[in-house]
């Protein structure tokens, strides 16, 4: 591959001319220590981290906070309708990858991305699309559930409304009501629609984002710790409903959760410090992980 | 009991006593600003709570076309200056008769105010039959005679009015003549020389058109300056600065803005002095850093999640703003320009020096009539000599205080109200 052969010099590369480790802030730095004792700093993934029928693309992803550098040369496909797990320990980047995906990192000043980032053709970072047009196409569910303060049925419309999505009234409560009927939410709010989408529980309130989400017709949906605010009842519900959800949807998930990992996705993508590790089928992450730092990770010996 | 525990029951007790004394202080504290209040309340409402009645004599009037020198009773020009003071002369010698003396003559008129004469004219410009008729009326009594009616018995030997003028006043309430009525005036007057004509609604009305003026400006500049800075500005040394200066200009002493007024709006613009529009330019200068701090702290106060939700969906910057960070953060942005108006109502020092100090008789129409505003109104009649005075202008600043009050309640009510939970 090609493509691989490059990347891993300039990975090489970049290594050479990176800031001193001590730099880095504590947490990861002690992190870093106690790898370098039993394993060689990753400087290539392993692992498949590419499928033929890619929906999103990308290539070489350097993220930058300021100075700081906090994605190292990530290179990973995520298949049509398939599910991507990113895993790793905390402040390992995988948020801020996320955020590459449907440009939420334009949203913070110092955040600079390169790299070659695509869905379908699409070219992420082209100066010419507007971020507007994307994150239409890319969606995003956040770690804490953060509806609107408006009723049920405005958070939901809110997408279909400002991209013109729905002309008539009918059509918009169509959109509305098979949203949250995806969202597995529609039986429980059928009745109050116009009360107030701020009133609901943590875990209602979180598939109220996803119904929002989908509304507008996504072709790709990003998660970032979706549960993590809620209670085990409520996660289950939610990752029920990813599973129903891949069937029509692309989703990335970030998640602590192990268990949920291997639950959910299809394929899982191990991050560390800001480098991707391994990438490969979930069970094989899980089962057969093929490079020690996974498998430190899997077992529990750090996290 | 071991040692710890031992050593804590110890400190324990100490700890009690500091904790006491703290409370202790801060009651102290309340009270003392409660008793300030109470003690200011007294004081103004004692001494203002009179002037909102004033006293009338009633007399028996007769429109005689003679005194009043009318040769046509249709010709308004005629009707406007003809002798209505006239027509009380003779209803007040008629009442007590044999007065002789120039001297006694003049003590005799002045008790009625001179502006009983313009009611007359009113009322036979109203109803011009009345020409020759005699009718039972209710007038103003001059503000001497006010004093003495409203004075205690001792109070009532120190008065500046003669023996004659205390013995008519004396006929009159013994006759029971002499009332005291609902001050109209105080509500619907410009001010005079006359305190017993004097009225607030002037000042009233210039401080409403002010502060019509000072909101319209300040509201909308403040509050787009405030969501350009939040959201639109970059982040370097030159908005640094500009905020700075915002939080200084907050702090420049309001007669500097009269100063500034003066030199520009006035002097370069040539804008005329006294003027409600000019005032409000003013009191914008003044007013605007406290809506901009403010606001940009309301705005600073909407959750971040919300605005990621919103741009998670595709929402431009401009929606983002416009559908869900002005919602969330005008009740606190309505709240500082509240405060701030507040704060302008009760200014006086930068009005004083664009020549809002003017004495006045009529009642401003609009904003580029001359005017002048409450607190300069309370300014100018706290400087009289006459002694009715005293109880006008505690009775302006309980008109002032009200307005106040009103003004605050309505910013906590605002936030009580507007304010939403996420
Ligand atoms: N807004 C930001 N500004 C500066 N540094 C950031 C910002 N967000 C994240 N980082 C840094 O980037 C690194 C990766 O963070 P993140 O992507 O949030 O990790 P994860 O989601 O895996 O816990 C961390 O070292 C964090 O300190
Ligand atoms: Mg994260």
């Amino acid at each position: 591959m090609s493509v691989n052969g490059a990347r891993i010099m300039d990975t090489a590369q970049k290594i050479d001319d990176k800031t001193p480790r001590n730099e880095t802030p504590a947490s990861q730095s002690e992190g870093e220590q106690a790898m370098d004792n039993t394993t060689r700093y990753p400087d290539q993934t392993v692992g498949n981290p590419f499928v033929d029928n890619a929906k999103m693309r990308m290539r070489d992803v350097d993220v930058f906070y300021g100075e700081k550098q906090a994605i190292h040369g990530v290179s990973l496909d995520i298949g049509k309708n398939e599910v991507v797990a990113l895993i790793g320990p905390s402040g390992c980047g995988k948020s801020t990858f996320l955020r590459c995906l449907n440009r939420m990192n334009d949203t913070i000043d110092i955040c600079q991305v390169k790299g070659n980032l695509h869905l379908e053709d699409q070219d992420l970072y082209d100066p010419k699309l507007d971020v507007v047009e994307l994150r239409a196409r890319v969606g995003m569910v956040f770690q804490k559930p953060n509806p609107f303060p408006k009723s049920i049925y405005d958070n939901v419309a809110y997408g279909p409304r400002i991209h013109g999505l729905a002309n008539k009234k009918y059509d918009l409560d169509e959109i509305v009501e098979t949203s949250l009927q995806k969202a597995g939410l529609w039986n429980e709010v059928k009745d109050r629609l116009h009360s107030p989408g701020t009133g609901l529980s943590g875990g209602q309130q979180q598939r109220l984002c996803i119904a929002r989400t989908i509304a507008v017709s996504p072709e790709v949906v990003l998660m970032d710790e979706p549960c993590s605010a809620l209670d085990p009842i409520a996660t289950a519900k939610i990752e029920e409903l990813i599973a129903e959800l891949s069937e029509s949807y692309t989703i990335a998930i970030v998640t602590h959760s192990m268990q949920q990992a291997a639950r959910v996705s299809n394929r899982t993508a191990y991050f560390h410090l800001g480098r991707l590790v391994e990438m490969n089928d979930t069970e094989t992450v899980f089962t057969k992980p093929e490079h020690d730092l996974t498998e430190a990770y899997i077992t529990g010996r750090f996290g | 009991m071991s040692k710890t525990t031992e050593q804590v029951r110890k400190s324990l007790a100490k700890r009690y006593r500091a904790e006491k004394m703290f409370k202790a202080y801060g009651i102290a504290a309340i009270g003392f600003g409660l008793l300030a209040l109470v003690l200011l309340f007294t004081d103004i409402i004692g001494k203002g709570h009179s002037a909102f009645f004033e006293s009338y004599v009633q007399m028996e009037i007769t429109f005689d076309r003679d005194t009043l020198d009318i040769m046509d009773i249709n010709d308004d020009e005629e009707l406007n200056f003809a002798n209505y003071d006239g027509l009380i002369r003779d209803a007040l010698r008629a009442k007590f008769p044999g007065i002789e003396g120039r001297q006694e003559k003049r003590e005799l008129y002045g008790l009625v105010s001179t502006g009983a004469g313009y009611e007359l004219r009113d009322m036979l410009m109203e109803d011009r039959k009345l020409l020759g008729k005699t009718v039972t009326l209710w007038l103003l009594a001059d503000d001497d005679v006010d004093v003495f009616v409203k004075a205690g018995s001792d109070d009532r030997l120190e008065s500046r009015l003669s023996e004659n003028q205390k013995t008519w006043i004396e006929t009159f309430e013994a006759e029971g003549k002499l009332e005291l009525q609902w001050n109209k005036s105080l509500f619907t007057h410009g001010d005079s020389r006359e305190p017993e004509l004097a009225g607030i609604w002037g000042a009233v009305m210039g401080s409403l058109f002010t502060m019509i003026v000072t909101l319209l400006l300040s509201f909308p500049i403040g509050v787009a300056a405030a969501i350009y800075l939040e959201e639109f500005a970059p982040k370097n040394k030159f908005t640094d600065f500009i905020e700075v200066n915002i939080n200084n200009l907050a702090a420049v002493p309001s007669i500097i803005f009269g100063l500034l007024g003066l030199a520009v709006i006035i002097g370069l613009f040539g804008m005329p002095r006294s003027v409600p529009l000019v005032g409000g330019v003013v009191l914008t200068l003044m007013t605007l850093p406290t809506i901009i701090i403010s606001s940009r702290a309301a705005i600073k106060a909407v959750p971040p999640s919300i605005r990621q939700a919103a741009m998670g969906l595709g929402a431009s910057n401009m929606q983002v703003v416009l559908h869900h960070v002005l919602p969330l953060a005008l009740p606190g942005m309505l709240t500082g320009a509240i405060i701030g108006m507040a704060q302008a109502l009760g200014e006086t020092a930068p009005l004083l020096m664009i020549g809002m100090v003017a004495f006045i008789v009529d009642v401003p129409g609009g904003p580029l009539d001359p005017s002048t505003v409450l607190p300069v109104q309370i300014y100018l009649w706290a400087d009289s000599p006459e002694q009715s005075f005293v109880a006008l202008t505690s009775a302006a600043i309980m008109v002032l205080l009200t307005f106040l009050i009103a003004m605050n309640t309505l910013a906590v009510f605002l936030r009580k109200r507007l304010e939403r939970r996420w």
